[in-house]
Order: structure tokens, then C-alpha cells, then sequence
């Protein structure tokens, strides 16, 4: 008799908790079912989409929102369709600015889009970095691949400063370095997509580099070998970032098609990349007056 | 008049199947099968010469038979199939050289179709994502079939600045792969242990055995100077390809990969050479669009669907992989079924 009692009172709690955990427990399989298979598609570039959002991004989100809480503004400045070129600072010792665009776009972008990453011939020479960086979306930073995902419709990121926006010394945190030959330019103007000069505030200081033992670095056939305060002091645990506070802003877009410029004409293209760079190099003083504390 | 076709190469597999599809083609009068072993199966149809290119046999052989267009499918790719490396060196550039000689003399022939190879791009981390035609390799190949396939390439470029008048067509193929064809990458992919690249996951493209030769046709037929890549559409990771053959794989640091994969592969036409190693490290993917656009000719399968046909051409499938899944399946709805009883 007790249980003709409970019998009506929770069926549909229950039912719906056994729903959700069917749901989960198929999408899981179905994952696994997919990888152990090999059922599953990369594009021609080599980028999984399964994987970057099944295994890849999760462990990212509680680094984006509980250890940076990154404040992300502009996104209607990034279209939710067709191609655009994403232009932005690069800094932190390791690119986790990069990842946490990437993040950004996919999560909070009212089209969650995927960003297309652009990387240095480093990345691709690594051993399990190599693999791990084109299923995640990222193709060597050359014009041909460049061209080809604008050409797609595609997102495309590009941190134009490379190793020496990564690897500055703390005292020089904030300060644009040269932009490359503006080869990112040239391949938006050709595509005709709108470049986003975008902002990011905040990775500065997750390792704040304050040496680089570069014989070793040599060595090891690295760009640099960080000194930061906790690495290689406290060994692995070293490697954990600072917790700073972020911001990620997308400016208003450069409309190439508008520009009267030339991809051919190499002073137009320089102009342009100067007038990307110095863009940036304003949000990023005026977001540092804003930002309230560091960490 | 018709067409007369002459097929270097004819004895082996992919000759065998262009003989076969030429002579299916009722615009092309005759077909002349010429190899320096004889056909493993009868090319019915088809004349047969067993001549060797390498010597100026060659030549009388275009006069007599009145050839205007010569396929050239006679390089080998991998050592145990000529005999050894100096023997293969020798059948492919010194067999290129004496049939474009014997070409260049020729009076009848109009056209040149070569069937080269995607290797020529090499493999490498500073490659793009996909090589278009007129892209420079960024790690040039420096040995085997891939640094022959360029020399080859070389000397045909010679002999079409010599002789203008004839229509030029190479095509580069991406791995050929099918149910029936023999390559270096099919025995790999039938190894019961892949040795792999530990670190690296090299993309691969395959076209079709059918659709390679399905382009060779097109070629013969579109008569359009030129150098086209073919492939399927897609690209196909190495780590998935294993997945999907159900084999088991070894990763090993690429320095190794020969020595393990000698050990795991004796008597197998397996290549790990360098250049074959920097291939499984890295892979390639090369732009179909000039063939699309210029020859129209579009892979029918996809580098996923030829992978697909190859696999259930062996028997191959990922048996493991779904038992286990099946079992994890059956389980879960049985603590499905048993947690709603509880309830």
C-alpha cells in the first residue's frame, strides 16, 4: 500500500531524469561509436569538428569562465555568416589568447561560429601539438591556406605578431609588436572579407615572462625558454596561469571591399596594416584604463 | 581515321584496367598494350607488345602501328616490384627518356598523356593545406618513386618545349586505392600491426582505382595540355583510416618507423623509405579544381567512399570496435531497463 502511494506522486521526475541520462548516455556512445569507427569527417584542412566540440573546447570553459572571466564585447561586430579575418594581439608566453577566442566565438557568437586559426610552421613540426592544432583548427599561417578559408566563408583568426607578441618580456606588456609583412591583409583584401581588429586584454599576465634562457631555447629548437615567477621554479605547478581577469574585444570591422586598395599595391597594404595595428594598439590602452583590477 | 592508343605499363594492374577501359571506347580503333613482362590477365582487344621502354625498340613500335596518343603509365613506385631500386631508377627516367626520344621522332603522335603522382609535392609541415598545380613543393622529394616522378616530370616538360605540336596532359594522382590494386599503401593498410607516427596524424586522400582511370580516359579523350591533380574529394586522417580498418596500431617515433615497420612488414611491397615516412608523418592534400574546371572530371567516390570500397574489398571492418560498442550498448539499456523496475 505505501507504494501505491508513491507510484503517482513522482513519475515524471523520474521519467524525465531517466530521459536525460538515456540522452546523454546514447550521445556518448554515439560519440565513442563515431571515433572508435572512424566515422567521422575532417575537413580538407584537417580540422575536427566533433572532436573541438566534444573534447577539445570543454575542458577550455571553465578556464574562460571561472579562472579569467573573460568579458567578451563586440561580438556583433563578427558577422554570423561568411568569410572575416579576426586580427589580434598575441601575448602570455603559451597562445592561450588564441583558445580563448576560439572559445568566445563558439560559445557566446550568436551563430557559434568556429574560428579558424593561423599558426606558425612550429606548431606543424611538433609532434602531438601538430595533430592536436589542426583538429582544433588551425592551418600553417601561408597565403594559399589563408586565401582558401575566406574564400570558404570561414572565421579566420590571425595573430599577425607570431613568437614576438608571445615571447616579449613582461616590461614591454601591451606593446604591439611589428605585424608581420601584412601577408593577412593582402589575403582579406584578395577575398574581400571584413578584417575585426580585436583586443585582448588580460593574457599578459598569465605568465608574465620575466627572462628567456635562450641557449637553452636553442637548444630545445624553441622560439624562447620562459623564466616567469613560478616557472620552472615550482615545476608543473609552475605551468598553472595566473589568474587575471580578461577582456576580448571585437572592433568595428575594416570593410575591405570599401577600401580603395589594392592587394598588388604593396604601400596600400602596409598602410592598412598600420591602421589595423595602431586600431588595436588604441582599444587595447583604452581597455586597460577601463579594466578595474588586474586579477 | 580512329584513334590508335599505345599504354606503357600495360601489364600491371592499372595499365591492365586503362587497356581495358580504351577498349571499351568505341572512338579509338586500337589499343597497344606494351610492358616488359607479359599481362598477368589477357588484355582482350588489345595488341600486346612485350618490349622493354628502356631500349629504342620503342620507337618501331609507334612507326608500325601509326600511334597518336601514348599513355604513359610505365613508372614504378616501389623497388620489389622492378627487382631493386637501380632496376626501378632505370625502368622509370631511363624508360621515360627512350620513349620521349622515340616520341619526339615520331611523326604520328598528337598527344601525350603521363600518369605522375601526387608525391611530387613532397610532404612536410611548412606545406599548405592543399597544393594547386602550379605551387612549388616546400620539402621537394629526395628519393624513390616521388624524386623519379619529378625527374620523369622534368623530361616531359623538355618534350613539350621540343615538340609544341603535341597536346601534353599530366596527371597527378593522389594515392590510387580500390578493392583490387596493389600499392605500397594498400599492403600498409592490410598490415595486421600499422606501425604509425607517434605525434603526428598524417591527412591522406585516395582516388578510386576505377575513377584514376576514369581521369586517364577523360584525359585521352579531352586532349587539354596541361598538369592536373586528381583525387577524391575530403580528406581521411591516418588516425580515422586505421580506426576504420579495425587493425590495431603502433605508434613509433618516425626516426624508427622504418626499422619497426621492416620488422612488422618482411616481404610486403610496404615502402618505408624517408620520403614514405615524411608522407606518413605529414600527408598531403592536393586542389582538384584545374580538373574539375578544365578537363570536367570530378572523382566520382570521395577519398572517404574509395577508402570505404578498398576496406570492404579486404574484408577489413572495425569488428572490434563494435562488439565492444555493442556490448557498452546492450549494458547501458540493461541498467536503463533495471534503474526504471527500481523506480
Amino acid at each position: 500500500m505505501p507504494d501505491a502511494r508513491v507510484i503517482p506522486l513522482d513519475p515524471d521526475g523520474h521519467r524525465g531524469a531517466r530521459v536525460q541520462a538515456e540522452v546523454a548516455g546514447d550521445t556518448l556512445l554515439d560519440f565513442l561509436r563515431r571515433r572508435l569507427t572512424g566515422d567521422y569527417e575532417v575537413d580538407d584542412f584537417g580540422f575536427d569538428a566533433d572532436l573541438t566540440d566534444h573534447v577539445l573546447i570543454p575542458p577550455l570553459r571553465p578556464l574562460f569562465d571561472r579562472w579569467f572571466r573573460v568579458e567578451v564585447r563586440g561580438l556583433d561586430n563578427v558577422p554570423s555568416a561568411g568569410g572575416a579575418l579576426i586580427v589580434a594581439n598575441h601575448s602570455g608566453t603559451i597562445a592561450l589568447d588564441s583558445l580563448m577566442t576560439q572559445v568566445a566565438l563558439r560559445d557566446h557568437h550568436p551563430a557559434h561560429r568556429h574560428l579558424r586559426m593561423l599558426g606558425a610552421d612550429l606548431v606543424f613540426r611538433t609532434p602531438f601539438l601538430a595533430p592536436l592544432a589542426r583538429k582544433a583548427g588551425h592551418t600553417l599561417a601561408c597565403m594559399p591556406d589563408a586565401e582558401r578559408l575566406l574564400n570558404r566563408g570561414e572565421l579566420v583568426g590571425v595573430w599577425p605578431e607570431g613568437f614576438k607578441g608571445v615571447g616579449k618580456p613582461f616590461s614591454e606588456r601591451y606593446k604591439l609588436q611589428r605585424f608581420g609583412r601584412g601577408g593577412f591583409v593582402s589575403a582579406a583584401l584578395r577575398a574581400g572579407v571584413p578584417i575585426i581588429p580585436t583586443a585582448i586584454v588580460g593574457a599578459e599576465e598569465t605568465y608574465p615572462m620575466l627572462g628567456n634562457l635562450s641557449p637553452l631555447a636553442r637548444i630545445l629548437g624553441l622560439p624562447y625558454f620562459p623564466i616567469t615567477p613560478t616557472f620552472p621554479w615550482l615545476g608543473p605547478l609552475g605551468m598553472v596561469p595566473l589568474p587575471s581577469r580578461w577582456i576580448i574585444e571585437f572592433g568595428e570591422p575594416v570593410h575591405t571591399e570599401q577600401v580603395a586598395a589594392d592587394a598588388d599595391d604593396p604601400m596600400a597594404v602596409l598602410e592598412l596594416t598600420d591602421a589595423v595595428r595602431e586600431r588595436i594598439q588604441q582599444s587595447l590602452y583604452r581597455l586597460l584604463v577601463q579594466r578595474e583590477s588586474t586579477f | 581515321m580512329g584513334r590508335v592508343v599505345l599504354v606503357t605499363g600495360a601489364a600491371r594492374h592499372l595499365g591492365g584496367l586503362m587497356v581495358r577501359s580504351l577498349v571499351r571506347d568505341p572512338s579509338i580503333d586500337r589499343v597497344v598494350g606494351v610492358d616488359v613482362e607479359p599481362p598477368r590477365r589477357p588484355l582482350l582487344g588489345a595488341e600486346f607488345v612485350r618490349a622493354d621502354i628502356r631500349n629504342p625498340v620503342i620507337g618501331r613500335v609507334l612507326a608500325s602501328a601509326d600511334v597518336d596518343t601514348v599513355v604513359h603509365m610505365g613508372v614504378i613506385a616501389t623497388p620489389r616490384q622492378a627487382g631493386g631500386r637501380t632496376v626501378m631508377k632505370d625502368i622509370n627516367v631511363i624508360g621515360t627518356m627512350q620513349l620521349l626520344a622515340a616520341c619526339q621522332k615520331s611523326e604520328s603522335v598528337r598527344h601525350l598523356v603521363v600518369k605522375s603522382t601526387a608525391s611530387v609535392y613532397g610532404a612536410g609541415p611548412r606545406d599548405p593545406a592543399l597544393f594547386t598545380e602550379d605551387m612549388t613543393p616546400k620539402h621537394p622529394p629526395t628519393s624513390g618513386w616521388a624524386k623519379d616522378s619529378v625527374e620523369v616530370e622534368g623530361y616531359v616538360r623538355g618534350f613539350a618545349r621540343r615538340r609544341p605540336d603535341v597536346t601534353v596532359s599530366t596527371l597527378r594522382l593522389a594515392n590510387a586505392i580500390g578493392p583490387r590494386v596493389e600499392t605500397a599503401m594498400t599492403a600498409y593498410f592490410t598490415l595486421p600491426l600499422i606501425p604509425t607516427v607517434l605525434g603526428f596524424d598524417a591527412r591522406l586522400q585516395f582516388v578510386h582505382e576505377d575513377d584514376a582511370i576514369a581521369a586517364l580516359h577523360r584525359a585521352i579523350t579531352a586532349a587539354k595540355a596541361g598538369v592536373f591533380n586528381i583525387a577524391g574529394d575530403g580528406i581521411l586522417a591516418m588516425s580515422q583510416a586505421v580506426s576504420r580498418t579495425g587493425r590495431a596500431s603502433v605508434p613509433v617515433p618516425g626516426a624508427l618507423l622504418g626499422v619497426v615497420g621492416r620488422a612488422l612488414a618482411p616481404a610486403k611491397i610496404v615502402d618505408f623509405s624517408a620520403e614514405q615516412v615524411r608522407f606518413l608523418t605529414y600527408g598531403r592534400g592536393i586542389d582538384t579544381g584545374r580538373a574539375r574546371r578544365e578537363l570536367g572530371f570530378t572523382a566520382p567516390r570521395t577519398t572517404s567512399a574509395a577508402f570505404d570500397e578498398f576496406l570492404s574489398g579486404h574484408g577489413l571492418r572495425p569488428a572490434l570496435a563494435e562488439t565492444v560498442l555493442s556490448g557498452a550498448d546492450d549494458a547501458w539499456r540493461h541498467i536503463a531497463a533495471r534503474g526504471g523496475v527500481g523506480a
